[in-house]
């Protein structure tokens, strides 16, 4: 008897909303102050390697975002039934699937993109953000915080991705997203009358690093909590 | 009322707030401050910061002046109109008002620009951080003029210098901090930032750039040529005594020697780390003069014209003089023990060689090489000074047993 009342109990505990404060935090929270990469310093490589311009930033960002969110559900539907010792297997299996989709897609849709791309959507798969969450946060949570999680962990490493971007390739190319808004540096129209010119150093990859490195220096003295102690 | 009391009452208005730290550093630039210490034995060191910046400065002089006559010289030869020097160092060609004229309206804008940008960094970062602005940046704010050529735009300049201050210097804390050398960041950030006004034939001379076509003038340097394979008709005495193309202040190995000397005597450089470096840019040199005398390399490959050059040659064109005994003797961020020093030196001389030979791209590899071993210098000294704990261990073992 006294089972059975228990049960009841449970059922019958209000239902959390489905955007209540704590699933807001959930999204919101890697945005900025648990940030994938300025604060858990993870998926450094790609931001790297694709942020030379915005256009695959953007790409890569949504490709990410659909990844982490779709895999994070799976995996959390599935979480009871993984036996824990092949987990990472499984984990791999879904991203890779996933990942096959996006990169199809890319190809059918947006073959040029895809090609600029490269190699870079199939290496979504090393991502270590997505291994990260499937790890420490679908394996352990209902689908639809996975769900917020994935979307907002990929996001917040999507809206870093295009920030880099956007200064690399407005100071490296002098172009956003392939439109000359500096001017014209072959006809020397806009600010390349007067002399300037583009940085050679921001479309190399150290430049992407030292650019991380300065938001990581901006976000850590704007808010103090976040500085590490040693 | 002189202006000294007047920042010294600014001085005691302003104590405690934020703008202090900005005019301290105008105060005890300019004056010998009011303040005395009042309690504790102290040692008096004539040796501060700031002499010792002060005497590297005394040996960069003789560089600047030498490249304010070199740009003229330069020009003028390139645009035909004077001959080539014909005797010696002292020769009348080359020490005309005249060359001194073009180069000195050249460089002094780098220089005010190089000092301006920078200091006003220094200061906006002691306002914000709340210490006092730091002498660092005496020095580098004079090498920077000295190591890049002559036209570089003053925009480009302060910009990097920007960036160099910043993200060499001040991300780690500012002045004896840093872990690279600040200049050499600098340099570095134009090098490929502005790869097009760092390198080729045509940024050494003064205005070669703007002119083309039937008036181009074209002054590619000497490493220029050696790694282009094409040949060049400067002597053995032009090289040394600095008759050449190149950054402002690095042509002369001549004046490099004798500032080398000044900071060996006055005890401000490291001679361990110039030794050396030197031993290590002439060990390179051997080996590939010894790879090209054993026949494994014939003029057909590209890297012949660099690689046959006479192995003490290499120390006389190029920024490699230059580097050796006024950046890579940075107290900052070159290797702290005299073990390390010499490790750190000898890697930087045969480093440099090494890029400078088989990167054409990068006909000057001194500055990487430097870069390189900055950032090394702690691994050395770790050690080094490892190395000696377990060596003294095991002394000690030895006497217990």
């Amino acid at each position: 008897m006294a089972e059975v009342t228990e049960e009841k109990v449970k059922v019958k505990e209000p239902k959390e909303p489905l955007f209540s404060k704590k699933n807001r935090k959930l999204l919101v929270d890697p945005l900025a102050d648990n940030n994938p990469i300025t604060i858990q310093v993870l998926g450094i490589c790609s931001a790297l390697a694709i942020t030379a311009q915005l256009k695959p930033s953007i790409v890569m960002a949504i490709s990410v975002i659909f990844v982490l969110g779709v895999g994070n559900v799976v995996i959390s539907l599935m979480r009871n039934i993984i036996p824990s010792k092949i987990r990472i297997i499984v984990q791999l299996v879904v991203v890779a699937a996933l990942v096959i989709i996006v990169d199809q897609v890319l190809k059918a849709f947006a073959y040029t993109l895809s090609k600029e791309l490269s190699v870079f959507i199939g290496l979504i798969i090393t991502n270590c953000i997505i291994m990260g969450r499937f790890e420490a946060f679908a394996l352990g949570n209902g689908p639809w915080k996975s769900f917020l999680d994935g979307i907002g962990n990929a996001a917040g490493y999507g809206v870093l991705l295009i920030i880099v971007a956007f200064f690399r390739e407005l100071f490296g190319s002098g172009t956003l997203f392939g439109a000359k808004v500096l001017g014209d540096p072959i006809e020397k129209t806009g600010l390349y009358a007067i002399g300037y010119e583009n940085n050679g150093f921001m479309v190399l990859a150290p430049m992407a690093l030292i650019t991380v490195g300065i938001i990581i220096w901006i976000q850590r003295s704007r808010n103090k909590a976040l500085i590490e102690d040693h | 009322m002189g202006l000294k009391d007047k920042l010294h009452k600014l001085k005691l208005k302003y104590k405690g707030k934020k703008m202090a730290p900005a005019f301290n550093a105008i105060h005890t630039f300019l004056y010998l401050p009011n303040e005395t210490t009042h309690s504790g034995a102290h040692v008096r060191g004539a040796d501060d910061l700031k002499r010792t910046m002060n005497t590297v400065i005394m040996a960069l002089l003789p560089c600047l002046i030498f490249g304010m006559f070199n740009a003229g010289y330069q020009y003028h030869l390139a645009s035909g109109t004077i001959e080539a020097v014909s005797n010696g160092f002292f020769s009348s060609e080359f020490w005309s008002l005249d060359n001194f004229m073009i180069g000195f309206w050249e460089i002094i804008p780098l220089v005010v620009v190089s000092y301006g940008v920078g200091l006003a960094v220094e200061f906006v970062f002691a306002v914000i951080k709340g210490h006092e602005v730091e002498e660092g940046y005496l020095v580098t704010g004079m090498l920077v003029p000295l190591i890049v050529p002559v036209d570089t735009p003053l925009w480009m300049l302060a910009v990097a210098v920007i960036f160099g201050v910043v993200i060499g210097k001040e991300v780690f804390g500012g002045t004896g901090m840093n872990i690279l050398n600040p200049a050499l960041t600098i340099r570095a950030f134009l090098f490929f930032s502005y790869p097009g006004w760092m390198s080729g034939d045509k940024v050494w001379v003064h205005s070669a750039v703007e002119k083309s076509g039937v008036d181009a003038l074209s002054g590619e340097t000497v490493l220029g040529f050696l790694a282009n394979s094409k040949p060049f008709d400067y002597s053995v005495s032009d090289m040394f005594f600095g008759f050449i193309p190149g950054s402002v202040g690095e042509t002369s190995a001549f004046l490099i020697l004798l500032g080398g000397l000044f900071l060996i005597f006055t005890k401000i450089g490291s001679w361990r780390i110039m030794l050396s470096a030197v031993l290590g840019a002439l060990v390179m040199g051997l080996i590939f003069n010894g790879v090209v005398n054993a026949g494994w390399v014939t003029d057909s490959s590209k890297f012949y014209a660099l690689m046959s050059l006479e192995f003490w040659k290499h120390l006389i064109v190029g920024g490699i003089a230059f580097g050796i005994v006024y950046m890579a003797t940075d107290p900052v961020t070159a290797s702290q023990t005299n073990k390390g020093k010499w490790i750190y030196g000898f890697l930087i001389g045969f480093i440099s060689i090494l890029i400078r030979v088989f990167n054409p791209a990068y006909p000057e590899g001194v500055f990487l090489a430097i870069l390189l071993m900055n950032v090394f210098a702690p691994t050395i000294d770790h050690y080094v000074v490892q190395g000696n704990v377990k060596k003294r261990m095991k002394r000690l073992k030895l006497k217990t047993a």
